[in-house]
Formats: C-alpha cells, sequence, structure tokens
C-alpha cells in the first residue's frame, strides 16, 4: 500500500459503538431474507461454490460490533449476527467497506488480502470459491435493498446513497456494462 | 517381467576426476544402461565433453547399453547446434527437451528422459511413432498412471522407466539458484554449483529440509526411493528403474536395488543400507500414492 | 495494433475485460482440463456459449486454454472439451500437450491452435516442432525469454508470438514444474493448480503470521505486514548461511515500459495473466494495457497508470525480460 493512495476507509469507532446496544435478531432476520433474496435471483452463485455449497463462513466486519456467519448448511442459505464467533469452516475479517466494495466490483480481492485489508483464516478454499462466486454474481445491494423495500423503495435509495456519502463505503455496483450481454 | 536397472544422467557438477572416477567404477554396478551426459547447464560442458567419448567407450567395453543425454532446458543457439550434433555420434539419444525432436533424423530411434512432459497414452503414442523406444516418466505421475502408461508402452512398443533413486527432479529454470545465493550474476556464476555435489539444501524458515538447488534446477532435498514399491511397479508393467548418480558407494546402491529386484533383500533392509548416504538424510516415495510428493510413510530404518 | 489478450475467471469478468477493451479473451472450463482450475472459477459449456457469442458481437475474441497435462486412463474429458469449445465457436484453442496437440490436430483440424505457455517452447527448433507437426498458428512465449531473444526467434519462426506483460510470474521454466506436487499432491500439469488454497494454512504464531503450504512453512511475516500468499517459489528459505527469497521475491510482472521493445522484437500479441483475479482486477489493467497499446498504434508516449497496488508483493519486475533477472 506504499504508493497508492486507495485507502479502505474505516468506520469511525464512534459509528461502531453507537452500533453495539443494537438487538441482532432483527438484523439476522433482515440479512436472511436478504440473502435468500439474492440466492433466488442469481442460482448461479451457489452452483459456483461447488464443493462449498453448504460450508459456514464467518465474515468478521471489524469496525462493526458483531459478526456475521453466513450459514449454508442442508441447502439453506442463513445469516445471523453474532457477539462471539460461532463455528464456521471459515473466516474472513476486514473493515466492513472491503467485503461491500469487493461485492460490488469496486476492490479485487486478492489485492485486498495481499495489501492484509482482508484477513482469511480456516479453509481458504473454501474463502476463494465463495469471493469468485460473488464476483461471478455481479450482485447491487443497493438495488436488492431497493426491491425489497417495494413500496419504501425511494426512501430507501436516498438512505443507501446518503450513507455512502457519510461513510466512503460502497453500496451499489460501481461497474455497469454497455448494452445487451444476455 | 523383471525389471533392470537404468543409470540416469548426472545431473550435478563434479569435477574431471570425479566424473571419470565414478564411471570408470560404473563398469562394475549391476545396471543394464546408462544415460551420460549434461542434462542441467550448458557452461558446465566444456569441462567435461571431451571426455564423454571415453567414458561412453569405458561403459561398452563393460556391456552397458548407453545413450547421450540432451540438455534438459535448451535456449541458446549454442545449445541448439550442440543437441543437433548429439545425433551424430551413433549412439541412441534421451532427449529431456522437446525441442530435440526437431533434429531426430526420420526414422531414428531415440529415448525420452523423465523431463520430458509424458503423462498419458497420447503422448506416449505419439512419441513412439516418432521413434521413441524408452521412456523414463516424469517422477510426479502416480502409480495409476505409471500402469495405464505401461500399458499403452507394451502396444507401442516401448519400454516404460520410473524414478527409482535419487533426489527428485521438479523445475528447471532460466535462472540459475546457486549463482543467485551467492549474489552473482548466471553469466559470472565462477561455477560455484559444483560445490555441492549432491545439490545445495534450502530449509524452510522452521528449518526442515525441503527442497535443493543445482544451478538452474530445482529437486527435492528427500532422496526419492523405489524401494517399497519395486513390486507394485513391476506388476504395473514397469521395464526400468532409473537410478541417478549421487556421491558415495553409488555401486553399493545399485547392487542394492539389484538384490531388492531379485528379491533377496527387504525393503526396509534396503533403506537402512542406503540412508547414511542419502542426500538430504531421508527419503521420499508419495509421488507413488501418497498425499504428497515429499511423503514417506516407513520407517528409516529397519 | 498489438492484440491485447485477457484473463477471465467468469463469465463476468469476461463481460468486464472485453468492456474494458481487451481484443481477445482467454478462459477455461471448470474443471481440471485448464491451468487456473481454481475453486468457484471457470466456465460451463452454457456459460462458454454465451459468453463468445456476446464477445463477437463486441468484436472481441474469445480463447479458450486446455493447457493441463491430460490423465493417463482419462484423455476423454480433455478430448470432450475440446469439441465442446468448437462448438462453442471459440476463436482459438491454447493446449500444452504433445498427445492432445496430436488429437486436435488430427479430430479438430478447423480449431485453430495455439501453444500454451505450459509448453515451455523457448527456442526457434521447439516452435517450428510444434507449428510444423500440429498446425500451431501462434506460440505464447515462456516467461524465460530476453526481449532479445524474443526477437532473435522472431526471425526463425512463422507463427504469431504472444508474450506476457503483467500478472503472476512463474520463475520455473512453466509446465515443467512439480514443485506444488512435490508439496501437496497437487500440481499445475495434473491437477491445474500451484500452491493450491485448499492446502494454504494461517497460523499466527508470536508475533508472526505464518503462512504454510502442504505443512512446509512458506513465509512468516510480522502481522501487520503485507502478507503474500504462499506460492512456493515465492517463499522465504534459508540455504546455509543465506536466508531470503532463493527462487524469487514475491514480485510480479509488469513489463508495460517494454511494449515498444516487444513490438520491434515481432511479438503479435501481448497476454494478461490473472484468470483467478475480480472482475475489478481485470477491468483495471485492461484499460492501462488498452490505453498503452493504443498509445504506441498512434505513436504517443506510453501512459503508465499506477498498477502496483494490484500485484502480488505489491511489487513489479521487468522479470527475465531483463537479463539480469537470470
Amino acid at each position: 500500500m506504499s504508493d497508492h493512495d486507495q485507502t479502505i476507509p474505516r468506520l469511525p469507532s464512534l459509528m461502531g459503538r453507537a452500533m453495539r446496544p443494537l438487538p441482532l435478531a432483527p438484523l439476522s432476520v433482515t440479512l436472511s431474507m436478504l440473502a435468500r433474496r439474492i440466492a433466488t435471483r442469481h442460482p448461479g452463485l451457489f452452483a459456483r461454490l461447488g464443493q462449498y455449497r453448504e460450508s459456514r463462513f464467518l465474515l468478521d466486519p471489524t469496525d462493526l460490533p458483531f459478526l456475521l456467519l453466513l450459514d449454508l448448511r442442508a441447502g439453506g442459505v442463513k445469516v445471523s449476527a453474532h457477539r462471539k464467533p460461532p463455528m464456521a469452516e471459515a473466516r474472513i475479517a476486514g473493515p466492513i467497506a472491503a467485503f461491500l466494495g469487493m461485492m460490488h466490483g469496486a476492490y479485487d480481492g486478492d489485492a485486498l488480502f495481499f495489501s492484509r485489508d482482508l484477513v482469511v483464516e480456516g479453509d481458504t478454499s473454501a474463502v476463494v470459491a465463495l469471493r469468485n462466486a460473488i464476483d461471478d454474481a455481479e450482485l447491487d445491494l443497493a438495488a436488492e435493498l431497493a426491491e425489497m423495500a417495494g413500496p419504501l423503495k425511494p426512501f430507501v435509495q436516498q438512505a443507501v446513497s446518503l450513507a455512502e456519502k457519510g461513510s466512503g463505503v460502497v453500496l451499489h455496483r460501481v461497474d455497469t456494462l454497455a448494452g445487451d450481454w444476455t | 517381467m523383471t525389471m533392470d536397472l537404468t543409470v540416469g544422467a548426472n545431473l550435478f557438477f563434479w569435477t574431471t576426476d570425479a566424473t571419470r572416477g565414478f564411471y570408470e567404477r560404473l563398469r562394475a554396478a549391476p545396471v543394464t544402461r546408462v544415460v551420460v551426459g549434461e542434462v542441467v547447464c550448458s557452461k558446465r560442458l566444456p569441462f567435461w565433453e571431451h571426455d564423454i567419448p571415453l567414458i561412453v567407450a569405458t561403459l561398452k567395453d563393460a556391456g552397458k547399453e548407453v545413450a547421450l543425454s540432451t540438455l534438459g532446458l535448451i535456449t541458446l543457439n549454442r545449445e541448439r547446434s550442440k543437441t543437433k550434433d548429439l545425433f551424430d555420434m551413433g549412439l541412441p539419444v534421451e532427449i529431456n527437451d522437446i525441442t530435440a525432436l526437431k533434429h531426430i533424423p526420420e526414422g531414428t530411434p531415440f529415448w525420452v528422459g523423465p523431463l520430458v512432459n509424458v503423462y498419458n497414452e497420447g503422448t506416449l503414442a505419439y512419441l513412439a511413432r516418432r521413434g521413441a523406444t524408452r521412456i523414463c516418466l516424469p517422477p510426479e505421475l502416480p502409480l495409476k498412471s505409471i500402469a495405464a502408461l505401461c500399458k499403452a508402452g507394451k502396444e507401442a512398443g516401448v519400454a516404460v522407466e520410473v524414478w527409482g533413486h535419487g533426489r527428485l527432479p521438479l523445475a528447471m529454470s532460466a535462472r540459475c539458484y546457486h549463482a543467485r545465493l551467492h549474489d552473482r550474476a548466471k553469466d559470472n556464476c565462477q561455477f560455484i554449483c559444483g560445490a555441492d555435489l549432491d545439490g545445495r539444501e534450502v530449509d524452510t524458515l522452521d528449518g526442515q529440509a525441503f527442497l535443493s538447488v543445482n544451478g538452474v534446477q530445482t529437486l527435492s532435498a528427500a532422496t526419492g526411493c523405489a524401494a517399497y514399491y519395486t513390486e507394485a511397479l513391476a506388476e504395473a508393467g514397469v521395464s526400468a528403474l532409473r537410478l541417478s548418480p549421487q556421491t558415495g558407494d553409488f555401486n553399493g546402491l545399485c547392487q542394492g536395488y539389484a538384490d531388492r529386484l531379485a528379491g533377496k533383500i527387504a525393503p526396509a533392509d534396503l533403506v537402512a543400507k542406503l540412508l547414511p548416504e542419502a542426500p538430504g538424510g531421508r527419503f521420499a516415495d508419495g509421488f507413488f500414492d501418497g498425499p504428497s510428493g515429499s511423503d514417506w510413510q516407513h520407517p528409516i530404518s529397519a | 495494433m498489438m492484440e491485447l489478450v485477457c484473463p477471465a475467471g467468469t463469465p463476468a469478468a469476461l463481460r468486464a475485460a472485453v468492456e474494458a477493451g481487451a481484443h481477445a479473451v482467454y478462459c477455461g472450463f471448470s474443471d481440471e482440463t485448464n491451468a487456473r482450475n481454481f475453486p468457484g472459477l471457470n466456465f460451463s459449456t452454457e456459460e462458454l456459449t454465451a459468453a463468445v457469442s456476446g464477445a463477437h458481437k463486441r468484436g472481441a475474441k474469445v480463447l479458450v486454454a486446455l493447457n493441463t497435462f491430460p490423465r493417463a486412463g482419462a484423455e476423454k474429458l480433455w478430448h470432450q472439451r475440446l469439441a465442446d469449445a468448437e462448438s462453442a465457436g471459440v476463436d482459438a484453442v491454447i493446449l500444452a500437450d504433445i498427445g492432445l496437440l496430436d488429437y486436435a490436430a488430427t479430430h479438430h483440424p478447423k480449431l485453430r491452435r495455439h501453444l500454451s505457455v505450459q509448453a515451455a517452447a523457448s527456442n526457434p527448433d521447439a516452435i517450428n516442432f510444434y507449428a510444423e507437426t500440429f498446425d500451431v498458428k501462434r506460440v505464447v512465449l515462456p516467461r524465460v525469454l530476453t526481449v532479445q531473444e524474443i526477437a532473435a526467434i522472431s526471425k526463425e519462426i512463422n507463427v504469431e508470438t504472444e508474450a506476457f506483460v503483467f500478472g503472476g510470474l512463474c520463475v520455473m521454466a512453466e509446465g515443467r514444474c512439480a514443485l506444488s506436487s512435490y508439496a501437496t499432491g497437487l500440481s499445475p500439469n495434473m491437477n491445474g493448480v500451484c500452491s493450491p488454497a485448499s492446502h494454504v494454512v494461517y497460523a499466527e504464531e508470536g508475533p508472526d503470521l505464518a503462512a504454510k503450504l502442504g505443512g512446509f512453512t512458506i513465509h512468516r511475516t510480522p502481522k501487520n505486514e503485507p502478507a503474500p500468499y504462499p506460492t512456493l517459489c515465492k517463499g522465504c528459505f534459508t540455504s546455509g548461511e543465506q536466508t531470503g527469497h532463493v527462487f524469487e521475491d514475491p514480485v510480479s510482472l509488469d513489463a508495460r515500459h517494454l511494449i515498444p521493445a516487444l513490438a520491434k522484437a515481432g511479438v503479435t500479441a501481448l497476454k494478461i495473466e490473472g484468470r483467478q483475479r475480480s472482475r475489478a482486477y481485470v477491468a483495471e489493467v485492461v484499460r492501462a494495457f488498452r490505453a498503452a497499446t493504443d498509445a504506441l498504434a498512434e505513436g504517443r508516449d506510453l501512459p503508465l497508470a499506477e498498477l502496483a497496488r494490484l500485484t502480488e508483493g505489491q511489487q513489479a519486475t521487468a522479470g527475465a525480460y531483463a537479463k539480469t533477472w537470470r
């Protein structure tokens, strides 16, 4: 990272502290809904996981006061928030901006890893599969959230845009394609 | 079918006297054939190429079949013309770089060394059509592949050999690691690879013996050893085991393997006999059917 | 105009590469028939067919790498993939194995054949052998040659050449390296992987992070320093009194400044490594190289955008193209 100014934004610790008292159960429900929605709309994502289709991935956003478990066991899709690390086949730790920027095509996973912005533990191979599958899915969290919100769509879009400006975290897909590729 | 023994080309850089002495003694070793020549670095050749005709004559006089080896990585023009010249010497040539195929006169039989990628029946069949009569397989091939290739070899009239003993050749590079370790440019290496007669060991930061370097070549630190696999290899249809020159009592090593093939000595006894002089002080045979090439699941002393 | 040949590990990366200006994209099937057989990567036959049609609409070619060495007793899989590639309408296949080249020339004579870097054809004799015997139209040059050597080779051959200009760098002659299978049982030649993630363990040991491959420690770095992936030949080892990167430093290739020299040396196409990398990486690198090849074609100075942070070790080298590397 010596000669380049691309630094991954970290959420201010105040924001992290402010989120600490948040109840985790509603967060888990919302994220599970979102994940299942993505799974339905992007079946290829799970096909790409191959032998890791049934793995548990622990995502540790280091600037947030909770951990997220993506649990794909028994063919399901479940996301739960935790205070203490649950059992998982692999753990990925880093600022939330790194996760979201990678998901949205803004950052390269290997580069984040080389720079130690992301740290991987456990089954490295499973993490590689997840990373590649998500990269291919061309996800757009902002769009998914807005669609999920139904009539509240304009409100969600505005909130996402404000959140992006305030935090520097990428919440929407940044690379777009010209013309019809399907 | 019983297997016999082939002595591969010496991969290391020894003095003229050491080389002469080695081949002089090899006359008495119980091996059927010997491959002679420089595989690793063309810069070494001027030191000993004038001795090669004499070495060949000595070995032939002792009743050995002899082949000349090409270099393993041919890049420079002088290396290309040296390769071409090998085919005029009236001996079988063992090719260790595909480049040589361009120079083999139509209809001339040749051998294929362990540094050529023969991984499947299609490649073996092509080489057989082109004139290959003997192929030493790359050391990383598992037993299952070896068996399939022996079957294809039988149909195509090609004898199949496998790596029997010696540090396993793992890679070749344009870069000289010996020179690099001594902070010298390759062009000014001062032949420092000659200081390590069995290669220079490279350990992990935890002090675990891992690899060894030999000029532009990388080998295993452990010595590849097929002592526990001779029956399985014979069963698969392998026709010869290849023994790679190393320092120490090499004729004793050949005798050990000859006894092993004849069923006169158990694997554990052969391994115990070879251990004191094994470069790296440990063995590996995992390429045959272990989890990795470096694997060795047997006791090393009887 | 020099052709820019760009990596695609996924359909999304292929789209990103084409949109960013790739003249040609290379990719592989999701199995051991190609040398980037990594989890979650590569193409099904259906995905390939769709990608070819999309790329062709935009004037870009698709090349398919079948560049591992077919397993004895299982050659049928590779043969099937040749047929799949041909029916998907790809512009060429990239092959390394003699047996597979022979099969392709016999059974798919109209399918254009390129020689993979895994075949390590590093001199005019080897290149001419492949060209004459299997009608290979293009050779991907091994990353062990200097620019001067490439120029000399070009004078003696009648096929196109493709040279690597960016990305991961093999220090060994490609396709002739068994270091990975020695440590892990899986090799580029047989399994399409080198130093596979499945055998990587990162262990925090005191103040260090140890990166291990198949039980062998390849790196040990203080916890807050950049962490190299434990690629065998770029590891830190001890030999005698010396400790360091015995084989190669954890750097990767960036030969942008050599593009004019490579053009003059007769090189037809420039290749970017990195099918295992993300679409973000592909887009950024391809854009930078397309700007360079456009500038060259128009006689302008080459723009050299900063790409170092994308590379392993975050340092770049001209590799073997400079003779001092040896």
